[in-house]
């Protein structure tokens, strides 16, 4: 009974494995196709994004706010809903922060960091969590309302940061006033990697502890699998439903937080740069587990941080990560479908053989 | 005629010119969509088919020296990826949401790595009529510039429309969209039928994002468009799945579009950035006062609410 290496446990690992395997491969054929060398391109890539510590940064500075927009989709999904909007909870969870980081100059950094963290998340989370609730009140679909109210966002943002809150002396690109430079957040150590990714990665793991050990998780995974048998035992349906909308979309808003609070140093027009659409990819790579979301962005902030070197050194256009990692999503997304299908994976639970 | 009188004059006039010129796309992405829809499956992916369909409209044109073979290339690219969308999409357990996104991503990956070297050349455009020769005003001249493919969609609007109404390949994909017990019991190949569909709609948005390439704003370049293809989906929840209501919300979408711009042109520079959000917020407000617990959406296919019913 105790086998260690039962084989039927690998599915989850063997099935995205292969077709990450298979990805490349289609990635290899497109490189060869277009006349560039593949080993070539897959050194570059691995050597571009984790092949020396420099480039080990770049990959996991980019992850940090995919880890967290991913949990926008990861968390709402696990109750069955399909909520696209992280876009926009970044959005406004960026532009909320740096108001409340205007606010707070002049204060200690611990004060002014948590405080602008908290509307962030706060922004974020009803954001979210009002889509949640047009669905549960009124039935209305969450994932077109979600996806409608990212283009409010962004529009909300655009007409705060060109009208009134302009900083006038930002002029290519608009933005708010800085926030005080005391309150961003430093890098670790003498790398450049700011705390904001052992915020996401910290996230990431409470969120998978609330998910995976708790009886809030358990209740969130029944309702999810069957909303009847949810109602029967008496689960709180509605609750769960604002309360995983909120805590994905407060996730979603940390995440415009830490944009801002590491990187801008203020609210501006490019906080609106699809981090919040690769997020929702990231969740369905890592099946909805946020645990499985930290490696999943590792890998596509990865791909994206390697295609500089790609430029440099093959004369391949920055498109080309963008085709790669739109290969993987889209073989892994279809390979959902493999899932018990092979014979393979399910006569051990009868035979209970020793696998060798 | 004093200055507030010609502004607003001005204003109106960009606005009408904007709900041609920035409309076009939109009715041909919206078509597609709609067309998707009724058979039941969401394309999310429509914006990677438009920025496909962009550049390949431009390469054909600029290599072959002919726009129409553009047109149809950048049709059949659209195709393509509708092709695939509907064959992952019928696999089991695949998310058509997902795959959406994951199919606008490999769209513009695609079309931006295969356009890098059309960026700078000038492609043949497409031609247009000028219906506003009578005037004598140059800006509504210029606003009545109708393209071709304007009039193509003016004729495939209530094509579509008899499409679904009364032929009777329409009324197999409203069945298959409606309910997929009621297409088995009928002997619909539900698969093939979304399939097509979804092929067909792939097409019209392909052909949507040439007339960016090939008309207006007429060349082409990676931020060519600014998310018509996303917004199909929003465009059509608006016009309630008619193909008459899509042609006039494409129109409307398309001046709100102008509106901007054109506000700006006369002076109001701040402001006018809410009003992009319009559309949205109108098609927010529909979607919550028209739904309810117990009733659907009105004119939402079936089978789009409960899938697989």
């Amino acid at each position: 009974m105790n086998n260690v290496l039962r084989i039927d446990r690998l599915e989850p690992l063997i099935i995205p494995m292969t077709a990450l395997l298979f990805a490349l491969i289609l990635f290899a054929i497109f490189i060869t196709l277009v006349g560039a060398d593949p080993f070539g391109v897959f050194h570059s890539i691995y050597r571009g994004a984790f092949g020396s510590w420099f480039s080990w940064q770049n990959t996991l500075v980019r992850a940090a706010p995919l880890m967290l927009t991913a949990l926008c989709t990861a968390l709402p999904a696990r109750m069955g809903l399909i909520v696209i909007g992280g876009e926009g909870a970044f959005v406004l969870g960026g532009l909320c922060s740096a108001l409340t980081g205007l606010m707070l100059v002049g204060s200690p950094a611990w004060f002014a960091i948590s405080m602008m963290m908290l509307a962030g998340a706060i922004t974020g989370g009803l954001w979210i969590a009002a889509a949640g609730a047009l669905k549960y009140r009124r039935g209305v679909n969450e994932t077109i309302s979600s996806l409608l109210m990212n283009y409010i966002a962004i529009a909300v943002m655009n007409f705060l940061i060109i009208g009134v809150l302009r900083d006038p002396a930002t002029l290519n690109k608009p933005s708010t006033y800085p926030i005080d430079e005391a309150h961003m957040f430093v890098d670790i150590g003498n790398s450049s990697i700011h705390w904001g990714l052992v915020v996401s990665i910290v996230i990431c793991l409470l969120l998978w502890f609330l998910s995976r050990r708790t009886v809030f998780g358990y209740a969130v995974d029944i309702a999810g699998g069957n909303e009847r048998a949810a109602r029967i035992a008496r689960l709180p349906v509605g609750f769960l439903v604002l309360a995983t909308c909120f805590l994905g979309g407060a996730s979603a808003g940390i995440a415009g937080m830490i944009e801002v609070a590491a990187i801008h140093g203020r609210a501006n027009t490019s906080l609106n740069a699809g981090y919040g659409y690769e997020g929702i990819l990231i969740a369905f790579l890592a099946r909805h587990n946020p645990l499985l979301i930290i490696p999943a962005a590792i890998l596509m902030g990865g791909i994206r941080a390697a295609s500089g070197l790609l430029q440099r050194s093959h004369d391949l256009p920055d498109a080309t990560s963008l085709v790669m990692q739109g290969i993987i999503f889209i073989v892994i997304l279809g390979s959902e479908s493999l899932y018990g299908r092979f014979k393979i994976f399910r006569q051990q639970h009868s035979s209970e053989r020793a696998v060798a | 005629m004093n200055g507030d009188d010609f502004s607003l004059l001005s204003v109106i006039i960009a606005v009408l010119g904007g709900a041609i010129r920035v409309g076009t796309p939109f009715i041909f992405v919206s078509l597609g969509e709609c067309l998707t829809e009724k058979s039941g499956r969401i394309n999310l992916g429509l914006e990677g088919n438009l920025v496909m369909g962009a550049m390949a409209g431009y390469a054909i044109s600029y290599l072959s020296g002919s726009p129409w073979l553009g047109v149809l290339v950048a049709g059949l690219s659209g195709a393509a990826l509708g092709l695939l969308h509907a064959y992952l999409c019928q696999q089991p357990r695949v998310n058509d949401i997902a795959v959406g996104i994951a199919l606008m991503i490999l769209g513009t990956g695609l079309a931006f790595y295969m356009g890098k070297s059309f960026i700078q050349p000038q492609a043949p455009r497409l031609g247009s009529f000028s219906l506003g020769s009578w005037s004598d005003i140059p800006a509504l001249r210029a606003a009545l510039e109708i393209n071709v493919l304007f009039i193509v969609g003016i004729i495939l609007t209530p094509a579509m429309a008899w499409f679904f109404k009364y032929s009777r390949w329409g009324l197999i994909v409203r069945t298959v969209g409606e309910s997929t017990d009621a297409a088995l019991a009928s002997g619909f190949n539900i698969n093939a039928v979304r399939m097509l569909s979804t092929m067909a709609g792939g097409f019209l948005a392909g052909v949507g994002g040439s007339f960016l390439s090939l008309y207006y704003p007429g060349s082409w370049n990676e931020g060519l468009s600014s998310g018509q293809g996303l917004m199909a989906v929003a465009l059509v929840i608006f016009a309630r799945w008619n193909p008459v209501n899509c042609f006039y919300a494409s129109l409307l979408f398309g001046g709100a579009a102008a509106l901007g711009p054109a506000l700006q042109s006369v002076g109001v520079t701040s402001g006018y950035y809410l009003f992009n959000a319009a559309p949205y917020v109108l098609t927010l407000a529909i979607m919550v006062s028209t739904s309810s617990n117990n009733r659907v959406l009105t004119g939402i296919p079936g089978d789009l609410v409960n899938p697989g019913r």
